[in-house]
């Protein structure tokens, strides 16, 4: 436990990770991440670590492959379009069975999109990223604080399940300032015991140990015996956070820097006199499904706020398992909720009104064209140019 | 009777599933004498590619990891700085660290990670079943040049060693050849040398092997180490392209 003091989030993390015992981070330049690295760069070494600036962020994971396969706590970070690069070596993770830390630092998207903070990541965190039947563990902080303190229970959660972790965060978390204090004493990773499992130096006569990603004829074994740890991970790791959120007519569900926004709605609307909850996913992957029905199934409605078109409010949707109506109050592409907005919506749920609500069909009777190939233009062969 | 001939501890008794007449088998068998001969084997953990070597992992009887295709440098680099006591080599062929691999190759050169680089240039792509490689040579025919490698679609060859001598950071850079006696006893050579340079500090070493696949080359044993002499020679020419490694 230390004192509280004023951090920016990504700097937080950083040093959260150097507590957690991370001796190894690779990275490459992207906005809304940049600080990450930086840290890491100027600090590392002093912690006896090994801090590389990639050449990209496809190097960057592989890096981290080749630092986890021995036994290091390893780590990378990146923002959203980064992270998709890093989907190569985040499946070879999983399938090596490697415990590792990666962070995204999540702006908008699709594409290059901008350097707002966004939630836009949630299915592509969640649901795998990469080819192939996996998970990785997927936290959520929304604080700094959080942010500071996440990694080593990362650490700690991979490397008791064997795979990949990933902190999901977004550009205004990382960016914003708040007070923090680490609640643990830092890690002294030297005194960490060894896995039977990594590729180390050692005494003749060990059996040779193997960090292999190629299963050929052992792959459905290896898949189904991992589906066994993923369903006890389903059964007793899924974190949340509640308030309000016993006795309410409508259930906010949101995680991230959008579960602060719900929580000014929710004590707007107590001062309205609605009685408005919010349950926070802290783990997003495993999802806190069963919890959420219990809490769900006394309300009117749930309603999901996120800074994203529709992904969480899948998840929601699965857990409650159509018992309780699911509304959507979407951000999207950098779009941030704040108490009034989200209150707009959850009115419009308890008087049968549409404001605030997004709805993917209404939309669709504003699609307005109709892409076509025109030959007045000129012919795609035509070699000389068209009109 | 007395042993004068057996098999570097440092292999497993795995057999290989290398196709007759290939060259790896040779090569890792060089690797496996470098090893028992500097009193390495404990030390050492490699990195396996993607392609024909994916096996590799269960051949050498050190640690070894088995990575993606083109990362084995990022691998190693990884390996190295958290454990700089380990000996790490990558084992890559030319399709993984001469195309998908190139930015993984030159920035490991660039940064001198001290770690060695065993190239098996083939000129072809083995394991996919023959499509063209970077280094495959003009007019040679591949399943993705069926009328042969053609500049004006297609581009020449890359050399690699010619390539790599630019960056300050490679220090040990040679092509060898396992075609025959003579050539094979000067790649062990080579091979120990780049990793007598990483136990002594130098930093990036590569050894680059010209070798023979039958089965991709559609040629007999005979015909494809004449066509390592006769065609890959003249466009790889065998020797040190750069040295800064001492003794």
């Amino acid at each position: 436990m230390t004192e509280k003091t004023l951090r920016k989030g990504n700097e937080a993390l950083a040093e959260g990770a150097i507590r957690a015992g991370a001796r190894f981070f690779a990275g490459y330049p992207i906005t809304p991440q940049n600080e990450v690295p930086e840290y890491m760069s100027a600090y590392m070494a002093d912690a006896g670590g090994a801090f590389v600036q990639a050449e990209s962020e496809v190097a960057a994971i592989n890096m981290v492959y080749g630092a986890a396969s021995t036994g290091t706590r390893s780590m990378t970070s990146s923002s959203s379009p980064g992270i998709s690069l890093k989907q190569e070596g985040i499946t070879y993770l999983a399938s090596a069975d490697l415990p590792c830390l990666i962070v995204n630092v999540m702006r908008g998207g699709p594409g290059l999109g901008s350097i707002s903070g966004s939630q836009g990541d949630y299915f592509q965190a969640t649901r795998g990223g990469g080819n192939g039947d996996y998970h990785v563990i997927v936290l959520a902080p929304n604080s700094v604080e959080e942010l500071g303190n996440f990694p080593k229970l990362g650490f700690e959660l991979a490397e008791k399940y064997r795979m990949p972790c990933m902190i999901l965060a977004d550009g205004i978390l990382g960016q914003m300032m708040e007070s923090m204090s680490f609640n643990f004493d830092p890690v002294d990773p030297n005194k960490l015991g060894k896995f039977d499992w990594a590729v180390d130096i050692h005494k003749n006569g060990r059996k040779k140990n193997n960090v292999f990603s190629y299963k050929g004829d052992n792959l459905i074994a290896d898949v189904v015996e991992r589906a066994k740890r993923y369903g006890y991970i389903e059964k007793t790791e899924p974190r949340w956070e509640e308030r309000e959120a016993e006795d309410c007519d409508v259930l906010l569900v949101a995680y991230g820097l959008s579960s602060r926004a719900c929580l000014e709605a929710v004590n707007k609307a107590k001062e309205e006199g609605l009685k408005v909850g919010l349950f926070r996913p802290i783990t997003l992957w495993p999802f806190p499904s069963k919890r959420l029905a219990e809490l769900a199934a006394k309300a009117k409605g749930v309603l999901s706020v996120e800074q994203s078109l529709g992904q969480l409010v899948q998840d929601v949707k699965l857990a409650i398992n159509g018992k309780t109506p699911v509304y959507l109050n979407a951000y999207p592409a950098g779009g941030q909720p704040d108490g009034n907005s989200i209150l707009t919506a959850v009115r419009s749920i308890l008087n049968g009104g549409k404001e605030g609500l997004f709805d993917l069909q209404e939309h669709a009777a504003g699609f307005g064209f109709e892409c076509k190939r025109d030959t007045s233009l000129g012919m795609q062969g035509d070699l000389k140019g068209g009109k | 009777m007395t042993i004068i001939a057996k098999k570097p501890a440092s292999l497993t008794d795995l057999p290989m599933h290398y196709c007759p007449g290939c060259g790896h088998g040779i090569v890792h068998r060089l690797m496996g004498e470098t090893f028992d001969e500097l009193k390495i084997a404990d030390r050492v953990i490699g990195v396996a590619p993607v392609g024909c070597a994916v096996f590799a992992d269960s051949y050498f009887a050190c640690d070894m990891v088995q990575g993606a295709h083109g990362r084995g440098p990022a691998i190693a680099t990884g390996i190295k700085r958290s454990k700089p006591e380990a000996i790490v080599f990558s084992y890559q062929g030319d399709g993984d660290l001469a195309s998908i691999g190139m930015a993984e190759i030159v920035h490991a050169a660039v940064r001198s990670e001290n770690i060695t680089v065993i190239f098996i240039n083939n000129a072809i792509y083995g394991m996919t079943g023959g499509q063209m490689a970077p280094t495959t040579l003009v007019g040679q025919v591949a399943t993705t040049a069926p009328k042969g490698r053609d500049p004006k679609l297609q581009g020449w060859p890359i050399n690699m060693c010619e390539m790599l001598a630019q960056i300050t950071g490679a220090k040990y850079l040679e092509r060898v050849a396992v075609d025959s006696p003579q050539h094979v006893m000067l790649a062990k050579k080579a091979i120990k040398k780049a990793f007598e340079n990483q136990l002594n500090g130098v930093g990036f070493s590569m050894v680059e092997v010209l070798s023979q696949c039958p089965t991709n080359w559609y040629a007999s044993v005979p015909q494809a180490l004449e066509f390592v002499r006769t065609k890959m020679m003249p466009q790889y020419p065998l020797g040190v392209f750069k040295d800064e490694g001492g003794k």
